[in-house]
């Protein structure tokens, strides 16, 4: 699950890591009020930044025509312009598509000066089955284009899960930032601090771009977490009720919604073969098959092991609100449970949905006669095939004719 | 030989009272493994009783151990108890334990992982289907089925079959078995981003049994353990090696079903998993229906 900007930032404001001080508004009138008191506690330039799960922000024009969704202002007035130029807007940047994403919150903070910027990040191993933490010098930049170019500029710290992150670690990567003096203990803190976030919130990964010298009021040098982006790991929500509640729906593809509900894992592509698929490898597989017979696939779509009739409606009815499916793809290989019951469920699927899209079904496994027998006497259009080859080249002949 | 387990192998279910772990138990003991113990905390003294047989539960591995001479574990423990479970069982000295729960929080098995340091215990899994070594009688009857695999699809025989996800080791073995060629050992290794067995722990093992005498290796997409398989196989392998990436067609960025199976940062990629299979000599199945034929023709 991903969260906003300000909600990772108020994560790791709880485990010591210094951010600029701000809040989040849902109206220019709130941001307009958060300005005048960050400018009365000496603050110089504030910023307004627009809260979107995608990146590319400060790039992106809203499609009203207002260019850049995050804004320096030097006055609480500007802070009021561009908070309404924003709010209740959409947004489109690289990462969110045509079709952009609505603005409904914005995070108005404080912009100190920048001395320096840095990249820094937590994230698994897979290698070592352990957390590293990664920094660069390369700081508000794209990463991955540092660790193409530069990969000598990416230094890694693996973290032993049985003791956690010692401050030796985090001096270390200070070090190797060329931070001097004071600063080593203010990074040595504020690492220390992400590091305990990502472990304590179970995230599956937390990145500070940038990670910032930056010249505080009183004229001192600090470090301070300008940007953070955090994503957690779905598994262990279970047992952080208040990172539950940070959910934003609105951020989330409708279908995708709905397909959880009833236990399916939904995600769209731009293809016009639907899937319906049990089991993550077969439905991937699936995919890629579709595409090297020559058509693309509208989505992934595993049912689990034990796909129930209310399931297989329920698919029907989400890949049919796709309206750029121009057939569906069903492959099963049922090894315990029973194709019969698969069978019947397609059936009742196609007659309750009223489906006219050409139906190919590949069943396989457990009780395969009956269901094949029962799919045949439904008196409902079924192309059937015998391998999933065979199949998969029947749906893209059914699309190309 | 087979790897991993033999017919004989003495196997406990930990979770053998739940839903889940309760039928695959019956279809475990239906298949001819042996069964021999069940764990359930709180549930020691009662009976698993299926097909006319009795299965002693007892309340610790240790004591299911000790009793019955089990050696071997399935971990149907729901999610928030499964690293607990795994731990337990490397405790209590087990030679193998196999992790069938789903949704384990990654954060458990880094640390389940960093606790089995050192301990001779290996675990397979979580989130898998299992290991499948195939028994003599009709429809494979009389192996070890640990997990959640159909045993019918099975055929006693010398291919060695790994693989990250259940449905597509069920394809790639039902392809064989179609064919009139068996395994010797079927092993689903999970969709986890952290598992305790990779690709590359089975590929030695298959290339140490002298029954296998050919492998199939399906991977997907994801991290970097299918690339770490084939940099060996390369230059030691000496059976032929079949495999199939999942995934090709995957948007980067998303996590397909299993939770390691995503490419993050331009790295697991389909193509750079396949161009290693190619480098290492290994066939590529273009296609999931070519799993068994590409190997066949490698024999």
């Amino acid at each position: 699950m991903n969260i906003h900007e300000y909600q990772g930032k108020q994560l790791l404001a709880q485990y010591g890591v210094s951010v600029p001080p701000g809040e989040v508004c849902d109206s220019a009138d709130a941001a307009k009020k958060v300005a005048e008191g960050l400018f009365a506690k000496g603050e110089k330039l504030v910023v307004v930044k627009s809260q979107i799960h995608a990146g590319g922000r400060g790039k992106g024009t809203f499609k009203r025509g207002f260019q850049g969704g995050v804004k320096l202002c030097k006055t609480a007035d500007d802070v009021y312009e561009k908070a309404k130029a924003m709010i209740g807007q959409v947004l489109v940047t690289k990462q969110t598509g045509p079709d952009g994403r609505l603005v409904s919150k914005l995070l108005v903070a404080a912009a100190p000066e920048i001395k320096k910027e840095f990249y820094c990040a937590v994230l698994l191993d897979r290698e070592s089955s352990r957390p590293i933490m990664m920094v660069s010098t390369e700081g508000g930049v794209d990463i991955e284009e540092v660790a193409e170019k530069h990969p000598e500029k990416i230094v890694k710290e693996t973290i032993d899960p049985a003791v956690g992150m010692m401050p030796y670690q985090a001096r270390k990567l200070a070090g190797a930032l060329g931070l001097k003096g004071d600063l080593i203990a203010s990074a040595a803190k504020l690492l220390l601090g992400v590091y305990k976030t990502w472990w304590e919130c179970d995230a599956a990964m937390v990145e500070i771009n940038p990670l910032c010298i930056i010249v505080g009021p009183d004229g001192k040098e600090a470090m301070s977490a300008v940007d953070a982006k955090v994503s957690l790991d779905d598994n262990a929500l279970y047992r952080h009720k208040n990172i539950q509640e940070m959910r934003d729906l609105a951020e989330e593809s409708p279908l995708e919604i709905e397909a959880s509900k009833f236990s399916l894992n939904y995600i769209k592509l731009d293809g016009s073969i639907a899937c319906l698929v049990n089991g993550a490898g077969l439905a991937m597989a699936t995919m890629d098959i579709i595409q090297h017979f020559g058509a693309n696939p509208a989505n992934f779509l595993d049912v689990g092991g034990g796909a129930s009739k209310e399931q297989v409606t329920a698919a029907f009815k989400i890949i049919l609100s796709d309206v750029s499916v121009k057939a569906i793809f069903v492959n099963i290989f049922g090894g315990i449970m029973d194709c019969n019951v698969i069978a019947t469920g397609i059936v009742a699927a196609v007659k309750e949905t009223g489906l006219k899209l050409p139906l190919v079904v590949r069943l396989e496994g457990n009780n395969v006669v009956a269901g094949k027998k029962t799919l045949a006497e439904s008196g409902v259009a079924i192309i059937t095939g015998d391998s999933m080859a065979d199949a998969a080249k029947k749906v893209v002949a059914s699309v190309k004719a | 030989m087979s790897i991993l387990v033999t017919p004989q192998t003495r196997v406990l279910v930990q979770g053998i009272t739940g839903s889940f772990g309760a039928r695959h138990t019956q279809l475990s003991i239906d298949y001819g493994s042996l069964i021999v113990a069940g764990v359930t905390p709180g549930k020691g003294g009662q009976f698993f009783e299926h097909g006319g047989k009795k299965v002693p539960i007892f309340d610790t591995v240790a004591e299911a151990m000790k009793q019955t001479g089990a050696t071997t574990s399935a971990v149907f423990v729901p999610p928030p108890f499964a690293a607990d479970a795994i731990l337990e069982g490397v405790d209590a000295g087990l030679d193998l334990v196999v992790a069938i729960t789903e949704g384990i929080p990654v954060n458990d098995m880094v640390r389940a992982k960093r606790a089995m340091l050192g301990k001779k215990t290996r675990l397979i899994g979580p989130n898998c289907p299992g290991v499948v070594t195939p028994g003599e009688g009709k429809d494979s009857h009389g192996g070890c089925r640990i997990g959640i695999a159909p045993g019918y699809i099975h055929k006693k025989g010398n291919i060695g079959v790994v693989s990250r996800s259940g449905t597509l080791t069920y394809e790639a073995v039902w392809q064989l078995t179609c064919r009139g060629v068996g395994q010797s050992t079927c092993v689903g290794i999970g969709g986890d981003p952290v598992n305790g067995t990779s690709h590359l722990d089975v590929i030695k093992m298959f290339n140490a049994d002298p029954e296998t005498t050919g492998i199939i290796m399906i991977g997907e997409i994801g991290g970097s353990a299918e690339e770490e398989a084939a940099e060996w196989i390369k230059n030691n392998c000496k059976k032929p090696v079949a495999g199939f990436i999942a995934g090709a067609t995957a948007p980067p960025g998303r996590r397909m079903g299993h939770a390691g199976a995503i490419v993050s940062g331009g790295k697991g990629t389909a193509a750079a998993k396949i161009a290693a299979f190619k480098e290492a000599g290994i066939g590529i199945a273009v296609t999931p229906s070519e799993m068994a034929d590409t190997l066949l023709k490698m024999m």
